[in-house]
């Protein structure tokens, strides 16, 4: 694997974003597949924004949906009730960015007041609290009428059209990918590697790891906004611990610490996922076979067995970071 | 003196597994821990260092009182402690442990001489630079330990058991290399299971009973001490 400079990465994201805006245009992609695109995308954002979390400094955080929750009904907040924004006026994509921030900024200090006592401590406490968080934050969003209880947030308007999600990932992905080649990353890098021994060569570990923990968390945040904004929606369920739990089957099967295994994994599991659905409602129809939707979940998951089985350290492996650091090192 | 330890004590939770432990540990010296299993060596280094917080005692490291820093603190103020099991980053290479040892230096180019440094005192790890850390054999991690503990720049080098595990060929060359190191500047604290061996290498020593410091005096005294050598060296 190469190392992407930022200025190659950036004609590379040109190209695949061009490449993608024609086939729609031409009438190539239809505008469902346009939607998983979209979906794709924030899916990037929120398993390479984990992978920084669980991947790079090795602390296992089961919650990261809830921060995205938190994203989304902040900025759907600010969006449909306070600013009352309408995406036919140009201007408002300003205050959408405003908005979109604040989701960002609101999940990072939730994540910083979550994570500062627990990771004070070494050990799993982390998994345990962020495993209640998500819960709660969850049962939280169902009980306050303002922003619709159990029926959601609904009317959010659609700011996030495919321009928008694909500009914001990039940068996600290009500023998360910075922190871990930064020497702030290898100091993250080493908590993974040993705690014990990254605090006695001077390295402030309970500082890094919520560095970590909030940096992911502001990511998970913004990830939830543009969800809200391209669904139209928040709802309580979409931020549940099982939806988590999707997230992390990404970074594991991309392969923990590579950020190349999570664009790859949030994209394959996405698509998986919609194309298990056409693919076993077309073979049902064509042969009659008493098979529904819910067959979906079972291939699903014998592959992700397959992909432990025969290749457990995920489909990129971890090889990217080290090739990194070494090369750094020079 | 590079440090001094009064009335140390370290509870877990009820438990105190120091109870009251005094030393000192006079500049450029080698000073020896030795005492049997669960005599509170390892507690020992471990609150020195800031790993452990202690319930009372005072910690002074040259004249200034370290009692219950952060263990990242100390690392700048020269406190360097290689850790029972080596604890070496495993999927770094040699070289990317050493670098990061250098975390609190501000001047580059002092790690890198520090690097080198480390490479002639241990010219086997120097062989290994680009291997990962994970790759090294037992004795070679003890070596890559103790080299991240000297680009650190500590002044005080508390070594945790550095014979466990280690062939006796390869014991023998880890205390020429302790001394060598002492030689050249480093004031070193050694806790040792090992007690023959550290005792040879060894200027002052202090036995460790149940949490309590119940002998002391030079190397020599202790192990002409009957008491010693019947307990902890077998003759």
């Amino acid at each position: 694997m190469t190392r992407f400079k930022t200025p190659k990465l950036l004609i590379t994201a040109a190209v695949v974003y061009g490449v993608i805006q024609a086939l729609y245009s031409l009438g190539i992609i239809n505008g469902y597949i346009l939607h998983i695109i979209n979906q794709s995308l924030i899916y990037v954002i929120l398993a390479a924004s984990l992978n920084l979390i669980n991947g790079i400094t090795g602390q296992f955080s089961l919650g990261h949906m809830g921060f995205a929750g938190i994203g989304a009904y902040v900025s759907g907040t600010l969006t449909t009730l306070i600013f009352k924004l309408n995406p036919s006026i140009p201007g408002s994509y300003l205050l959408f960015i405003v908005a979109i921030l604040a989701g960002g900024l609101v999940a990072a200090l939730v994540g910083f007041l979550i994570g500062f006592p627990s990771l004070r401590l070494k050990g799993d406490y982390l998994a345990i609290v962020t495993l209640g968080f998500g819960e709660i934050i969850r049962t939280v969003f169902n009980n306050i009428e303002y922003v619709g209880g159990p029926r959601g947030l609904l009317g959010i308007p659609k700011f996030s059209n495919f321009t928008v999600i694909f500009i914001v990932t990039f940068l996600s992905v290009a500023v998360i990918r910075n922190i871990i080649q930064s020497p702030h990353g290898r100091a993250m890098l080493s908590i993974r590697e040993n705690e014990l021994a990254s605090e006695l060569v001077g390295i402030n570990t309970t500082r890094y790891k919520v560095l970590s923990f909030a940096t992911g968390a502001f990511f998970a945040g913004i990830a939830g906004g543009l969800f809200a904004h391209l669904l139209q929606l928040a709802h309580p369920t979409q931020f549940g611990f099982s939806k988590s739990v999707e997230i992390l089957i990404m970074i594991y099967a991309g392969g923990v610490g590579s950020l190349t295994g999570s664009i790859v994994a949030a994209f394959a599991l996405t698509f998986l996922s919609e194309g298990l659905r056409l693919g076993i409602r077309a073979l049902a129809d064509a042969t009659g076979l008493p098979i529904g939707g819910e067959w979906r979940m079972v291939i699903y998951a014998l592959l992700l067995i397959f992909i432990m089985l025969f290749r457990n350290e995920g489909l990129m492996g971890t090889k990217e970071s080290k090739v990194i650091l070494i090369e750094e090192a020079d | 003196m590079m440090l001094s330890v009064k009335n140390l004590k370290v509870c877990y939770g009820k438990i105190e597994a120091i109870k009251d432990v005094s030393f000192d540990v006079p500049d450029g010296k080698i000073v020896t821990l030795i005492g049997a299993n669960g005599a509170g060596k390892t507690t020992t280094l471990r609150a020195l260092s800031g790993l452990e917080k202690c319930a009372s005692g005072t910690v002074t490291l040259d004249g200034r009182n370290i009692t219950n820093m952060e263990a990242h603190m100390l690392v700048p103020l020269g406190i360097a402690h290689v850790p029972e099991g080596r604890k070496i980053f495993p999927t770094l290479t040699v070289k990317e442990n050493l670098e990061l040892a250098g975390w609190t230096v501000k001047n580059k180019k002092e790690v890198k001489r520090r690097m080198e440094e480390v490479f002639s005192i241990f010219p086997r790890i120097k062989e290994r630079a680009s291997q990962l850390g994970g790759t090294l054999s037992g004795g070679e991690q003890q070596m890559l330990a103790v080299g991240r503990a000297l680009v650190t720049g500590g002044k005080l080098l508390l070594l945790d058991e550095p014979s466990m595990g280690l062939a006796p060929v390869l014991v023998d060359e880890i205390f020429e290399q302790i001394v060598s190191i002492n030689k050249k500047g480093t004031t070193i604290l050694l806790v040792e299971q090992n007690a023959a061996e550290a005792l040879a290498i060894a200027d002052f020593a202090y036995v460790l009973e149940v949490g309590y410091t119940t002998l002391n005096g030079t190397a020599k005294e202790i192990e002409a001490n009957p008491r010693v050598r019947e307990a902890y060296l077998g003759v």
